[in-house]
């Protein structure tokens, strides 16, 4: 539409800025990227190894699983920017509906 | 592209409607469509209350009746009430916050295709041995036994017509979020645009689980899975659950957007401004909220044990302190205004005892142990016709004759509406009053006909009786709509001379690109504050510019046959060798029609900056 203005701004007066800004962003992602495969390995490895109990397996692959969720959402999927609350607040309210749901399942209906 | 409107044939005008991606076209093929899925319902309503009208009565066979039962529920919640309120969101919510249109219009063009061809295939049930007959829920220990393939009709259309509304809710979701006007902040948008807001996020969230449920079915009845059968390791109430999660949320998408449409009639003829407004907007997110954690109290009597009844059941009667929140909003938005009883008043003024006296049984229902008598009692049915009826359908035709003039440039009748509603009235209290007591004596849901002598006959008389008077008050409005597009009269923008909201200030109805610049909103009811101060219409918030528009596009109807065809081949692969086949074509259709929508660069146009100078007289101002 002719009559919106970009948002963005003029790259090529803050290219500097934008360069800087990049540079960080993928420092990030490299980190959590090394980050989540060292987490996939100690899953394998909490379930390779046979003295740890099913007890102590599932809900530590599973905290596993939230962190990483985490990651995903927030570096990868850039959710940490600006202009995502929207999203945010849906996703949080889908999980807490869901999460309530699973509760009352586990708690209070037996079939 | 010329703004002009050109005479056109009716084949050139049918081709427009089959291809068009403006809302405003596609909410008259939802309020066409939902219209005729209504009267088909209420048809079906006339043969059950028929048939229950003396006892003993013969008029249809026990099956039959089942069948006529479950396609009046299933038929009026599916393809009659959400595609008449997708009606009004499309027609009015983008003029509402100043949009030039949805946000994906492609994608609203396929919604309506999909419902439209998933209600035509439940229907087709009919002629091609048998409906559907194991209620609107459609409980899998029922559905599973149902013999010949209503049920697969049930489940694959309401599949299909299931994605078209959620491919609706996300369209409106993005619209609200990303195309208001400038200056139309969260906090100043009208109560409609708000109560689509919050019913298109329930859609968004309670339809996962039907779809879901729906596909268990699917493969239960059609490809030999045992989601729901005990004997082989299923479980026959995980439907409930499933069916339920995604249920109750759907009876407050029904009526949050019905206090919507009320919120706007109400502030309109009081002509005062809706009292508490934000309550009302917290109240509506409450509802919403509440309505995902209340879904076991249809399942008191399912034996969930005393621990989750009672959490249910006090979740339950929360709802009704938003709920009263609203209700006490609206009548002090009447108190000291200078009110005008035009027809949509009357139906919001009549709304309020009637919902009220839903909510009250309502929360009779929700208490566990006394649900006990009343399950599966025409109690249960008198209480939830009452909100239905009493709430969404009056919020339906008050719509109507309020929204008539911006969809369609004409007023409807007002002395014929006033018939229409007056019969209504009468006969919906004389319908179901009756039937709570009918419930009362034991009378039990479902049922298809009774024996003499029980003290039911009186009652069902009486419920018939009303039924009739609710017919003719259709069919009053039907002539009226008649007589009204016959005579065409075309009024100005604000034929209610109290407007309040933006799509008052447009031309009836608005130019296909709705505002020639996007209108500066200043603050809550953002016309009226124009009018206060003697403007003529909104302040621009930019300059004259080339506008874009999508282009026409006949791939959403593609899409959806696909579907259709594809549905078919599911339901008879099991006894006809052309089954899977015909599955695979139809899925291909729809597939490849996807890629080429996604592969096809599609820019649109635009309508340049000298074609809406021209246009000047024509009005289209912001």
């Amino acid at each position: 539409m002719a009559n919106q203005q970009p948002t963005s701004g003029n790259p090529r007066v803050d290219i500097a800025y934008r360069k800087k800004k990049n540079a960080e962003e993928m420092r990030h992602q490299v980190i959590t990227f090394a980050l989540m495969i060292f987490l996939t390995l100690v899953a394998f490895a909490a379930v390779g190894y046979a003295d740890f109990s099913g007890w102590f397996v599932v809900p530590f692959i599973l905290l596993l699983a939230i962190v990483q969720v985490i990651f995903q959402l927030y570096y990868f999927m850039h959710m940490s920017h600006k202009g995502h609350e929207n999203p945010q607040l849906f996703l949080f309210t889908g999980v807490l509906v869901g999460a309530v749901t699973i509760l009352a399942f586990m708690t209070v209906i037996w079939w | 592209m010329s703004t002009y409107a050109q005479k056109k044939g009716f084949g050139a005008t049918i081709w427009d409607y089959l291809t068009t991606v403006d809302h405003k076209k596609i909410a008259i093929l939802y309020l066409i469509a939902g219209g005729i899925f209504f009267i088909l319902g209420g048809l079906e309503a006339v043969f059950i209350r028929i048939q229950l009208a003396v006892p003993d009565n013969n008029f249809v066979t026990a099956g039959q009746y089942n069948e006529i039962l479950t396609m009046h529920g299933t038929t009026m919640i599916f393809l009659a009430a959400m595609p008449l309120l997708f009606a009004f969101m499309n027609a009015i919510m983008p003029l509402q916050i100043g949009a030039r249109d949805v946000a994906f219009p492609f994608l609203n063009s396929l919604g309506f295709w999909l419902f439209f061809f998933g209600g035509l295939f439940l229907n087709l049930s009919w002629f091609l041995d048998g409906a559907p007959d194991a209620g609107w829920t459609s409980y899998a220990s029922l559905s599973l036994d149902s013999a010949g393939h209503g049920i697969d009709f049930y489940a694959l259309g309401l599949q299909i017509s299931g994605a078209g509304t959620l491919i609706g809710g996300i369209n409106f979701l993005v619209t609200i979020i990303n195309m208001r006007a400038p200056g139309m902040t969260y906090m100043r948008m009208p109560l409609f645009t708000w109560s689509t807001f919050v019913a298109s996020a329930l859609i968004l969230f309670a339809f996962p689980p039907l779809t879901i449920g729906l596909f268990f079915l699917i493969f239960d009845r059609m490809f030999g899975s045992n989601f729901f059968d005990p004997t082989m390791g299923g479980n026959t109430i995980l439907w409930e659950h499933l069916f339920w999660i995604f249920g109750h949320p759907e009876v407050y998408i029904l009526i949050l957007p019905a206090f919507g449409i009320f919120s706007e009639i109400f502030a309109t003829f009081s002509r005062k401004r809706l009292f508490g407004y934000s309550s009302m907007v917290f109240a509506t997110v409450l509802i919403g909220f509440l309505g995902f954690m209340v879904w076991a109290h249809h399942m008191f009597t399912t034996g969930m044990g005393p621990v989750a009844n009672a959490i249910f059941a006090v979740a339950t009667m929360a709802i009704a302190v938003p709920t009263g929140i609203k209700i006490f909003n609206w009548l002090f938005t009447m108190w000291g205004g200078s009110i005008k009883f035009t027809t949509p008043m009357l139906w919001a003024v009549a709304f309020i005892p009637s919902f009220v006296a839903g909510g009250v049984t309502g929360i009779m229902l929700a208490t566990a142990a006394a649900d006990y008598q009343y399950h599966d009692s025409y109690f249960v049915v008198a209480h939830f016709h009452y909100v239905i009826v009493g709430g969404v359908v009056f919020a339906l035709l008050a719509g109507t004759h309020f929204y008539w003039p911006k969809m369609f440039g004409t007023m409807l009748n007002e002395f014929l509406g006033k018939i229409t509603f007056w019969l209504f009235l009468i006969g919906f209290h004389l319908t179901f009053f009756i039937q709570h007591f009918l419930g009362l004596m034991g009378m039990p849901r479902r049922i298809f006909t009774f024996l003499k002598g029980q003290g039911l006959e009186t009652g069902n008389m009486i419920s018939t009786v009303g039924a009739i008077f609710m017919s003719i008050a259709v069919i009053v409005l039907l002539i009226n709509i008649v007589i009204t597009s016959v005579k065409n009269e075309k009024v100005g923008n604000d034929p209610w001379e109290d407007g309040r909201t933006l799509e008052w200030a447009l031309p009836s109805p608005p130019p296909f690109y709705n505002f020639k610049q996007l209108p500066l909103v200043r603050g809550l009811d953002a016309y009226w504050i124009e009018k206060m101060e003697g403007k003529q219409g909104m302040t621009p918030a930019e300059p004259l510019g080339d506008i874009h528009m999508p282009n026409n596009s006949i791939i959403p109807v593609i899409m959806s046959i696909g579907l259709f065809i594809a549905a078919f081949g599911a339901m008879y692969h099991n006894e006809h060798s052309w089954g899977i086949p015909v599955l695979i074509g139809g899925m291909l259709i729809t597939l490849l029609s996807m890629f080429f929508r996604s592969v096809k660069d599609d820019h649109g146009f635009h309508i340049h900056k000298e074609d809406l100078l021209e246009d000047e007289d024509k009005g289209g101002k912001a």
